[in-house]
C-alpha cells in the first residue's frame, strides 16, 4: 500500500498524484514507469514516473481520464493508499549530450515527456519543445516545459491555445528553421505514427515511448508485444521506448484496440 | 542413497511396522484394486473456473489403498521421488491410521505436500517405480492421491503443525520470486534460524501455483495455508518488489541481506514468429492463464478484461496446454482445440490432466503445427493454417520427431489461439548481474549439489536453474540451496 501526499487536477480529465515510494524514487530512471492497482479486483495499470523526490521518498504519477482504472485513480484524494504499485519498470531513456534534441509531447504524452526533456536539458542539450493536444484544457506541465526547454510551441487543434494545427507542424517549423539532432516523440501511438513519419522525411533519429496494453509489466505475458524491425519486441523489457522508424504502428494502433468491447462496456456499467 | 537406504531400513524395522506389514499377507494386498478418485462430472465441473475436478479420497479409501502396499525391502518408489520422500513410511502411517503423523513424514521432505499431491506427474515419478508397475505390470499404489489425502486431513483437522524454528541468528538471507523452490527455500531457512525475506515482482505470492495453474486443479486455499504457515514461523513477505529494479543487488547487500536464493523461474513465453502471430486474439497461455487466474478477469466485478472465444485453439501439449484449453471450456467456448505437432503417446502433459481434458470435450488434433494465422476483417484472428505432420525419426529427446507433410496444409475457423509452447528463463536478473555466468539457454549456471552460482553468495534453483519443470524440482533445488547456503553462510560469518 503506497499513500497518496498530494493530489491536483491539473484540468477536468488529467490529474496528478505525488505518491510515497521512497525505494521506487531512489532508483528511478527517466523513462522508467510503474504498474499500479486499485482495489482487489482492480486492473494493473501502466503509467510513467514523471518525477521523483528521494530525499522526501515520492514519485509524481500524471494520469489521463480515458476509462475504468484511470478513472477509479482519479478518484482518489491526498490521504488514499495505492492498493499495488510496483515499478521502476521498463529500460531509461538512453541520456546523452546529442546537440539539439526536438521534444515532441501530445495530450497525456506530455507527462512521460517531461522527465526526459528536463533530462536532455541538465545533460547540456538545447531542447525545443512541440506541446499538442485537442484544446486548450488539455495542455499540461507548460510552466514547467518553459523551465526545462529553450523554447516551447503550444499547438492545439482548435486554437485555444498557442497556435491552431497539429503537432507535426510545429516540429516541421522548427527542423526546418535550425538543424536537429534528434528527437523523442510521446502521445497517442497515431501521434507517434506521424511523428514518425515526418522525421523519417528528414532523416533524424527518433524515440517513442510506447503505450501498449500490459498486464505484469516483467516480461511474463506478451501483451506488451510489438513489432520493431521485423521483429517481435516485448514493450514492458526491451522498451517501452524504441527507435520510432522501424515500429509498425499499424500493427501497435491494432492491437490497442483489442478489448476496445470490452472496455466500453465497462465504462458504461460503472 | 545408500545414507537413505538406511534410514529406510532402520525406519521399515520399526515394531509398529513389522506388526502392519505382518497383519495382511501379500497375496490379499495385491488382490485389492486401486484406488478410483471421486470426481465432479464433465458437464458439471466445467461450469467453474474455480470447482476443483478431484474430490479427494475419503478416510477409509486411503487406509485401503495403502493396504496395497507392500512396503518392500527395497522400495524402489523412493527412487523415483525427485525429493526421495519416504514412501513406505508415510503410507503405512496411513493404513495404521495415524495420518497426522504421515503429513509430518512427508513434511520432512517437501514444503508443499498438498500441493505435490495435486501437481506432481506420478506416473512419470513415484508410481512407475513402484513394484506394482516395474514388476506386476498393475496399476501402482496410488502414491499421488495418498499424499494429498494426508496433507489435506492436516489441513482440514485445524491440527497444523508449525515447524519449530531455531532461535534467531540475525543473519539476514533473501528468496527472490515466490515460487515453490524461494517458498521451499524460505522454510528451512527459516528453521535454521536466519531472518528470511521473498521478494515477488507480482501482487500475489505463489509463482505459477497462483498466477498459472488453475484453481479446478490447485486451489489458491490450499497454497495460502502453506503461505500463512511461513508467516507463521517468520519468514518475511515483500510483495511488489522486482530485484533488480525496485532495489539492486547491491542494495540489498546494503540493507544487510548476506546471501541470496533467486528463484526467479522461467517466465517469458516463447511464440512460434509466424505470419499472424501478433493479431489480436492471438496471445500467450501466461497471458491468457494470468489474466484469469491472477486478475479474475472471467468474474464480473474484475476491472481486468479477457478475450472470450467460440473457436478456440490451444497451440502445444504440456500442462500449461491443458490448462489452458480446459480454462477456454469453462469460459464458454463451444469448440477448444488442442493443437499439438506430435501425437497423443509423446504429449508431456500429466496423464490426468489429458484424460480429464478429453472428459470435458476437448478436441485433439495432433500431428498439426500452425504456420499462419489470418484475420477478420477487424484485425481479429479468424482462421489458422496448420502444416500436417508425420513421425519421423527419435530425436536427441528419444521422442520420435514430427516431420511435415509436403503440401497437406488444412485451414480452421478460429477467433482465440492459445500459445502454450514453453517458455525461456526470465532475463531480468541477469541482465542486472553481469559477473553471473549463464548457460547458453539462458539459464543460470549453478553447482547441481549445492545450487551455488558463480558468485559466491548467490544460489538458485528452479525454473531459472532448469528452464522449465515441475513443482517437486523447484522445491528439491530449494530446500538443497538452503543446506548449502547454511553452510556457506556459517563458515563466513557463525564461527567468528
Ligand atoms: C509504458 C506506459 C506508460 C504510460 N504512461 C501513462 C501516463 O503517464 N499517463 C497516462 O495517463 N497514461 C499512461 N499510459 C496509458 C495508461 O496506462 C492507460 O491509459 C490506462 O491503462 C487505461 O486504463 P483504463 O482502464 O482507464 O482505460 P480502458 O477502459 O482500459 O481504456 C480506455 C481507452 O484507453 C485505451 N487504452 C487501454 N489501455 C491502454 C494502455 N495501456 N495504453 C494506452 N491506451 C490504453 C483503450 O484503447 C481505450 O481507448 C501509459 C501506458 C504505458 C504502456
Ligand atoms: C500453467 C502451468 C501449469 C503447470 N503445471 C504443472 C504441473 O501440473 N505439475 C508440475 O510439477 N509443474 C507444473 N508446472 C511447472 C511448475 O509450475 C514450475 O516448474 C514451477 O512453478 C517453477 O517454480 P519456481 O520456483 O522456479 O518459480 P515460479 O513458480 O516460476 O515463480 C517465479 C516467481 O518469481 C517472480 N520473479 C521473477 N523475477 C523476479 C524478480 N526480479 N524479483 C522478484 N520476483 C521475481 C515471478 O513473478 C514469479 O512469481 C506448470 C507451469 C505452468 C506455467
Ligand atoms: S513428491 Fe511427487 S514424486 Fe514425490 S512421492 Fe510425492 S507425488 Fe510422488
Ligand atoms: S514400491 Fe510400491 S508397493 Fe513397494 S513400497 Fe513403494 S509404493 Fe509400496
Ligand atoms: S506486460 Fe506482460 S510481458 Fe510486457
Amino acid at each position: 500500500m503506497n499513500k497518496i501526499i498530494e493530489k491536483y487536477n491539473l484540468s477536468e480529465h488529467v490529474a496528478k498524484f505525488v505518491i510515497e515510494a521512497p525505494m521506487i524514487a531512489k532508483s528511478r530512471k527517466p523513462g522508467n514507469f510503474v504498474i499500479l492497482r486499485i482495489g482487489e479486483k482492480g486492473e494493473r495499470i501502466p503509467l510513467t514516473i514523471v518525477d521523483s523526490d528521494i530525499e522526501k521518498g515520492t514519485i509524481t504519477l500524471i494520469v489521463q481520464n480515458v476509462g475504468v482504472s484511470s478513472g477509479k485513480l482519479c478518484q482518489l484524494a491526498a490521504g488514499d493508499f495505492i492498493t499495488d504499485l510496483v515499478g521502476p519498470l521498463g529500460k531509461a531513456t538512453h541520456i546523452h549530450k546529442a546537440g539539439t534534441i526536438l521534444a515532441l509531447g501530445g495530450g497525456v504524452g506530455i507527462a512521460p515527456l517531461f522527465p526526459i526533456v528536463k533530462a536532455f536539458k541538465q545533460a547540456g542539450n538545447r531542447v525545443l519543445t512541440v506541446l499538442a493536444a485537442r484544446s486548450k484544457d488539455l495542455i499540461i506541465l507548460e510552466k514547467e516545459m518553459r523551465e526545462w526547454s529553450d523554447e516551447v510551441l503550444v499547438m492545439t487543434d482548435d486554437g485555444s491555445s498557442g497556435r491552431k494545427g497539429l503537432v507535426t507542424e510545429g516540429a516541421e517549423e522548427f527542423i526546418k528553421r535550425e538543424k536537429v539532432d534528434e528527437c523523442v516523440a510521446i502521445g497517442p501511438a497515431i501521434m507517434m505514427k506521424f511523428c514518425a513519419l515526418t522525421t523519417k522525411k528528414y532523416d533524424i533519429p527518433t524515440q517513442v515511448s510506447l503505450n501498449t496494453i500490459m498486464v505484469d509489466g516483467t516480461g511474463m505475458c506478451g501483451a506488451c508485444r510489438v513489432t520493431v524491425n521485423g521483429e517481435t519486441k516485448f514493450t514492458c523489457i526491451d522498451g517501452p521506448e524504441f527507435n520510432a522508424h522501424q515500429i509498425d504502428f499499424d500493427e501497435l494502433l491494432q492491437r490497442l484496440r483489442a478489448y476496445k468491447n470490452e472496455e466500453d462496456q465497462a465504462k458504461n456499467k460503472k | 542413497m545408500t545414507e537413505n537406504n538406511e534410514t529406510l531400513n532402520k525406519g521399515r524395522n520399526a515394531q509398529w511396522r513389522v506388526e502392519l506389514r505382518n497383519s495382511v499377507p501379500n497375496k490379499d494386498r495385491v488382490a485389492l484394486e486401486r484406488v478410483k478418485m471421486t470426481e465432479v462430472e464433465p458437464h458439471e465441473r466445467i461450469k467453474s473456473q474455480v470447482c476443483e475436478v478431484n474430490c479427494g479420497l475419503t478416510a477409509e479409501q486411503a487406509v485401503t489403498e495403502a493396504r496395497r502396499c507392500m512396503d518392500c525391502v527395497t522400495p524402489t518408489c523412493v527412487e523415483g521421488c525427485p525429493v526421495n520422500i519416504d514412501i513406505p513410511r508415510f503410507v503405512k502411517q496411513i493404513e495404521a491410521g495415524k495420518f497426522l503423523d504421515a503429513a509430518a513424514t512427508l513434511k520432512e521432505y517437501s514444503a508443499l505436500p498438498a500441493v505435490c499431491g495435486r501437481v506432481c506427474p506420478q506416473e512419470k515419478q513415484c508410481e512407475i517405480k513402484c513394484f506394482y508397475t516395474q514388476k506386476m505390470k498393475k496399476d501402482p499404489v496410488a502414491i499421488g492421491y495418498l499424499e494429498r489425502f494426508a496433507a489435506d486431513y492436516e489441513r482440514q483437522s485445524g491440527k497444523i503443525q508449525i515447524p519449530q524454528v531455531e532461535a534467531r541468528n540475525g543473519i539476514k538471507v533473501a528468496a527472490i520470486g515466490s515460487g515453490p523452490s524461494s517458498l521451499s527455500f524460505a522454510g528451512d531457512m527459516i528453521k535454521l534460524g536466519y531472518d528470511v525475506t521473498v521478494f515477488e515482482a507480482l501482487h500475489e505470492i505463489g509463482g505459477v501455483l497462483k498466477y498459472g495453474i488453475p484453481e479446478f486443479r490447485l486451489p489458491n486455499s490450499v497454497v495460502d495455508v502453506e503461505l500463512e504457515n511461513l508467516k507463521e514461523m517468520g519468514v518475511n513477505f515483500e510483495k511488489n518488489f522486482v530485484v533488480g529494479r525496485t532495489a539492486s543487488f547491491d542494495d540489498l547487500k546494503e540493507l544487510g541481506y548476506k546471501a541470496f536464493f533467486v528463484g526467479s523461474g522461467a517466465g517469458l513465453p516463447n511464440f512460434m514468429n509466424i505470419p499472424g502471430e501478433n493479431l489480436n486474439g492471438v496471445m500467450s497461455s501466461n497471458e491468457y492463464l494470468t489474466r484469469v487466474n491472477l486478475m479474475y478477469a472471467n468474474q464480473s466485478d474484475s476491472d481486468t478484461p479477457v478475450m472470450l472465444g467460440k473457436r478456440v485453439a490451444v497451440i502445444g501439449g504440456g500442462n500449461t496446454a491443458m490448462d489452458a484449453v480446459r480454462t477456454s471450456k469453462r469460459l464458454g467456448a463451444e469448440r477448444s482445440i488442442i493443437i499439438y505437432r506430435r501425437s497423443l503417446e509423446e504429449m508431456p502433459a500429466r496423464v490426468e490432466e489429458i484424460k480429464h481434458a478429453m472428459e470435458e470435450g476437448v478436441e485433439f488434433m495432433n500431428l498439426a503445427n500452425p504456420v499462419e494465422y489470418l484475420p477478420d476483417t477487424t484485425g481479429r484472428v479468424a482462421k489458422a493454417r496448420l502444416q500436417r505432420m508425420k513421425l519421423g525419426e527419435p530425436d536427441a529427446s528419444g521422442r520420435r520427431r514430427p516431420v511435415p507433410i509436403d503440401g497437406d496444409i488444412v485451414e480452421l475457423d478460429v477467433d482465440l489461439v492459445i500459445v502454450a509452447i514453453g517458455v525461456s528463463p526470465n532475463p531480468l536478473i541477469p541482465a542486472c548481474l553481469p559477473g553471473l555466468k549463464m548457460t547458453r539457454y539462458g539459464t543460470i549456471e549453478v553447482n547441481e549439489e549445492t545450487m551455488q552460482s558463480s558468485v559466491p553468495e548467490i544460489f538458485a534453483g528452479g525454473d531459472i536453474v532448469r528452464g522449465g519443470a515441475t513443482v517437486i524440482l523447484a522445491m528439491g533445488d530449494g530446500r538443497r540451496a538452503a543446506a548449502s547456503m547454511h553452510r556457506y553462510l556459517q563458515e563466513k560469518y557463525a564461527k567468528k
